[in-house]
């Protein structure tokens, strides 16, 4: 098999070494009642030309040369080669974890750098080495506030993406504390504060805040922070679309922040891998979960970087850990590393820039039941037709129209969201404003 | 000192500063094609307040600066693809490239979660087509891949447990782990809610049926245990164990980062496992990737399916779909279906071997990790005298009569070339030397290895100094991690 470099002339000798006759000797002291009783019922190995086969045909069986305006918490943006010549360097590829600090420098900056990149992005001082996506970054972001009040009940209102609110319940469940829901304006779309202020108590840990949220619209971050500061609470800032830090002002009111950064230069990939990130204020450092690359210096007092504050960690703390994260997204974190080298500032800029005017160009002329500003995302009432008939037509011109919200939202049954990229071009808006007008 | 020192000789590593140093203003590296709308104002649009005026420090670098920066920050790397990585419980084999060419097929790579089920059947079939594999390989009737890595998944199969007992009535307080497990284990126990009691290896280093028995109350969930376990030593009591939880009512949950010892030769179904994650950046090949992405697959047996998180797929009218409705359900642990991509990276190593060449990769591993300890064992204090399977583990108890120990003796293999092997764990071994080799490894780089450690044992003896202050090959000297955590520096900021 081309993957066992050994020769069967090796194995003996090596067998003969080990002072055992044969390969089934390596186990004989297997209890027989723990053995397989039967072969693997797995195919014969294949070869790479087949496995290529393998995976064309199933590739054959997807979307494949549809216009997408699909978004949702997963967006299409163009992706930079350099971004995946990067990423399949084996130095980078085939490397683990750097424990070791000397022999793993290079990821060891890299991470540094991404952690730099996501403060300057977000407003916040301290950024860890990534988490699994952003779901998961808005449950751990959620259970720091719980370690760092001391309280167990969190807020969030419904337009949160609901997935990540999912995500949330089963954690707080487990960990025996609550989720609780308030609704958001069905005239903006943005979550209602007056009922956040009713919803908030001295129990409350945070408030978990989404902008631009799930129907794309910004929230008052500053506001929702002063109503939850007021009563001890925390305000968790999330995001899906870390497009639109290019343009928009950073949550600076928030005390941490969760999100998710696909949106550079990750494949949607049907779901991931993606990569979350926390980033928090320098005082809350020692309740953030996951790793942190550290600056330091060598015995001859050159700039070294390892990981550092390990304390927090379960390989060290066992029960006592913040988290139980080990294996994050190391590899998607510096894909989204380049990415954010190569945009740079201005090119971030004009990136988010693009994306804001597509979205409002393909928004003019349509019914959009909410008047929250929006970034490059937004629910729209199709005029003419149903829901349903809407996605058949356009689908019919090769076109993913939007997602339904009635799986999630039955009162916007009628309605659907639509996300416009630097990716669309301007014909493939004009039919889906044909449709939807 | 000699230019050559076993496999490896200098080589001149470029300097580079930070991105940030590098930065000059108006550069960057990409274009963007020309606005085919006309452009809006953000001002405008978002409103005065909401638009910032430019991110702070952001760096402006040309594309062949960045190239160059990445480039030269990977040289600094060790890595699988320059030689053998022994790290123990890490399972670091060789990543197959046709992998990471197919995870990139348009279709499969653009596929958005979204898009309608009858344009995604070929990732759903990817996705069933590894859960009943793993199912086989488990021998566990289903798989989840929701979970995006082993912790997560541990996180997962402990959740699954609470729901199971709690759907009996009682939940249970106490999760039961080794003294020799993993720390994602007892910190995974607690965020799923229970109290974590430690049970005490044997001198065998394996778990005792009287420990677990004696441990075992009517508030004991489950038993986490690591198989083999953490010295690379097979449980050779677990039928007798699960015996023991399952008389009481508790599960017993198996820690699958060793699974590597076990494809194709024994199935934790079939030993009385109730609940087992795996790895797919382990035992499946798929890239780590200096920290993931991974992927933790759970296998379960029929009573705590009903429990898994939604949504499931099913077989319908003969198209794949996706079941949202499962009412007893744990719930979501991850927005979408899992790290799709990695699934269909594993899904191709399992492929490429079959059932019968998963079987013949994991003797392979066996025989790689019981030659290095047939090698090294005159050398070094073995932990246990139990019999290894994938990885074996010393003490560092005969070089710590010369001051030096385990880390000393992990820096020094990187003169050699080498990755350190897992340094002081686990736990339960005074000056852990935790060896894994994998199957991917020739003779000749496990020839190597040993001859390398071999050399170091009798620098200690000779000049333990030498070894104390490792690495000197190295463009950083030993890092000094104690500063780093004392003041932390996390960002670059303007100095």
């Amino acid at each position: 098999m081309r993957y066992l470099p050994n020769s069967d002339a090796d194995r003996q000798a090596m067998l003969a070494a080990c002072g055992l006759s044969s390969l089934e000797d390596l186990y004989r002291h297997v209890p027989q009642n723990a053995l397989i009783r039967e072969p693997l019922q797995i195919p014969p190995g294949m070869s790479e030309y087949e496995i290529a086969a393998y995976f064309r045909e199933k590739a054959g069986k997807m979307a494949h040369g549809y216009a997408s305006f699909l978004g949702a918490g997963v967006y299409a943006h163009y992706r930079p080669v350099l971004c995946d010549v990067i990423a399949q360097r084996g130095e980078f590829l085939t490397s683990y974890t750097p424990y070791q600090a000397e022999f793993a420098q290079g990821t060891l900056q890299s991470i540094f750098e991404f952690q730099s990149l996501i403060c300057q992005l977000t407003g916040m001082e301290v950024a860890n080495a990534s988490m699994y996506d952003g779901s998961t970054a808005v449950a751990e972001a959620a259970m720091m506030a719980s370690r760092i009040t001391g309280r167990s009940r969190f807020l969030a209102p419904s337009n949160l993406h609901p997935e990540y609110r999912q995500v949330l319940e089963t954690a707080a469940r487990n960990a025996r504390m609550t989720v609780a829901a308030f609704p958001y304006s069905p005239a903006t779309g943005q979550a209602d504060l007056n009922a956040l202020e009713q919803a908030l108590d001295d129990h409350t840990a945070c408030v978990i805040l989404q902008s631009p949220n799930f129907f794309g619209v910004l929230e008052d971050i500053q506001a929702a922070a002063g109503l939850a500061h007021r009563r001890g609470a925390l305000l968790v800032a999330a995001f899906t679309e870390a497009v639109s830090l290019g343009l928009l002002e950073p949550p600076r009111g928030a005390d941490i922040v969760a999100g998710e950064l696909q949106s550079f230069a990750i494949s949607p990939s049907y779901g991931g891998p993606f990569a979350g990130v926390i980033a928090t204020r320098e005082k809350f450092i020692r309740q953030i979960p996951g790793r942190l690359a550290g600056e330091t210096r060598d015995q001859d007092g050159n700039r070294a970087f390892c990981l550092t504050l390990a304390t927090r960690e379960q390989h060290i703390r066992r029960e006592k850990a913040t988290s139980n994260i080990c294996t994050n997204q190391a590899l998607i974190a510096l894909m989204a590393t380049v990415f954010m080298s190569l945009c740079g500032k201005q090119g971030l800029r004009e990136l988010a820039l693009q994306n804001l005017s597509k979205a409002h160009y393909l928004a003019g002329g349509l019914e959009r039941p909410f008047s929250g500003r929006f970034f490059n995302e937004f629910v729209v009432k199709p005029k003419r037709h149903s829901v349903e008939d809407a996605l058949r037509i356009l689908l019919e011109k090769k076109i993913l129209g939007g997602v339904a919200l009635k799986r999630f939202y039955p009162e916007l049954g009628d309605c659907l969201l639509l996300c416009a990229t630097e990716m669309n071009r301007r014909q493939d808006m004009d039919a889906v404003k044909e449709v939807l007008a | 000192m000699p230019k050559t020192l076993g496999k490896v000789r200098p080589h001149p590593a470029q300097n580079e500063p930070l991105l940030f140093e590098l930065s000059s203003p108006g550069k960057r590296g990409c274009q963007l094609p020309p606005l085919d709308v006309p452009e809006t104002n953000p001002e405008e649009a978002l409103g005065a307040g909401n638009v910032r005026r430019e991110i702070e420090d952001f760096p402006e670098l040309s594309e062949v600066e960045v190239l160059r920066h990445f480039t030269r920050l990977s040289t600094w790397n060790y890595a699988i693809d320059l030689g053998m990585f022994p790290l123990g419980s890490c399972t670091m084999k060789y990543n197959p490239r046709i992998n990471e060419a197919v995870a990139r097929t348009e279709p499969l790579a653009w596929a958005h979660p979204y898009q309608p089920e009858e344009l995604s059947q070929g990732a759903m079939e990817i996705i069933a087509t590894l859960e009943q594999y793993l199912a086989e390989i488990f021998g566990m009737p289903e798989v989840t891949l929701q979970p995006a890595a082993g912790a997560h998944g541990e996180y997962t199969g402990i959740m699954l447990v609470r729901a199971y007992l709690a759907a009996q009535g009682n939940p249970r307080k106490i999760v039961l782990v080794p003294d020799s497990a993993h720390g994602t284990n007892p910190a995974t126990a607690v965020m799923a809610g229970y109290e974590v009691k430690t049970i005490v290896s044997n001198e065998h280093g394996m778990v005792d049926p009287a420990a677990v028995a004696a441990a075992v109350t009517e508030d004991v969930a489950a038993l986490m245990v690591t198989n083999p376990n953490t010295l690379g030593v097979f449980e050779k009591h677990i039928g007798q164990i699960a015996e023991i939880l399952h008389a009481k009512g508790a599960q017993l949950y198996m820690d699958g980062a060793n699974l590597n010892a076990l494809v194709g030769v024994a199935r934790p179904g079939d030993f009385g496992v109730d609940v087992l994650h795996a790895n797919l950046h382990k035992t499946f090949s798929t890239p780590h990737g200096g920290g993931g992405p991974g992927a933790g697959a759970v296998g379960v047996k029929p009573h705590l399916a009903p429990f898994l998180p939604a949504p499931r797929l099913k077989r319908e009218d003969g198209l794949w779909r996706w079941d949202y409705r499962r009412p007893q359900s744990i719930g979501r642990v991850r927005a979408f279906y899992g790290n799709f991509g990695v699934m269909i990276r594993a899904l191709a190593f399992i492929l490429a071997h079959g059932g019968e060449g998963l079987r013949n990769a994991t003797l392979d591993a066996l025989l790689n990790a019981n030659y290095v300890r047939a090698r090294l064992e005159p050398h070094y204090q073995i932990a246990y005298n139990a019999r290894s399977m994938h990885e074996c583990v010393f003490s560092d108890a005969r070089q710590e009569k010369f001051g030096v120990r385990t880390g000393d003796i992990a820096k020094r293999l990187i003169d050699y070339g080498f990755h350190p092997y897992t340094v002081s764990f686990p736990l339960i071994v005074h000056g852990a030397m935790m060896i894994e080799p994998t199957e991917t490894e020739p003779k000749a780089e496990l020839d190597a290895f040993c001859d390398a450690l071999i050399a170091i044992a009798r620098e200690v003896e000779e000049n333990p100094e030498l070894v104390k202050t490792a690495p000197h090959s190295t463009r950083v000297s030993r890092v000094d991690e104690v500063a780093a955590a004392r003041k932390p520096r996390v960002r670059w900021v303007r100095g």
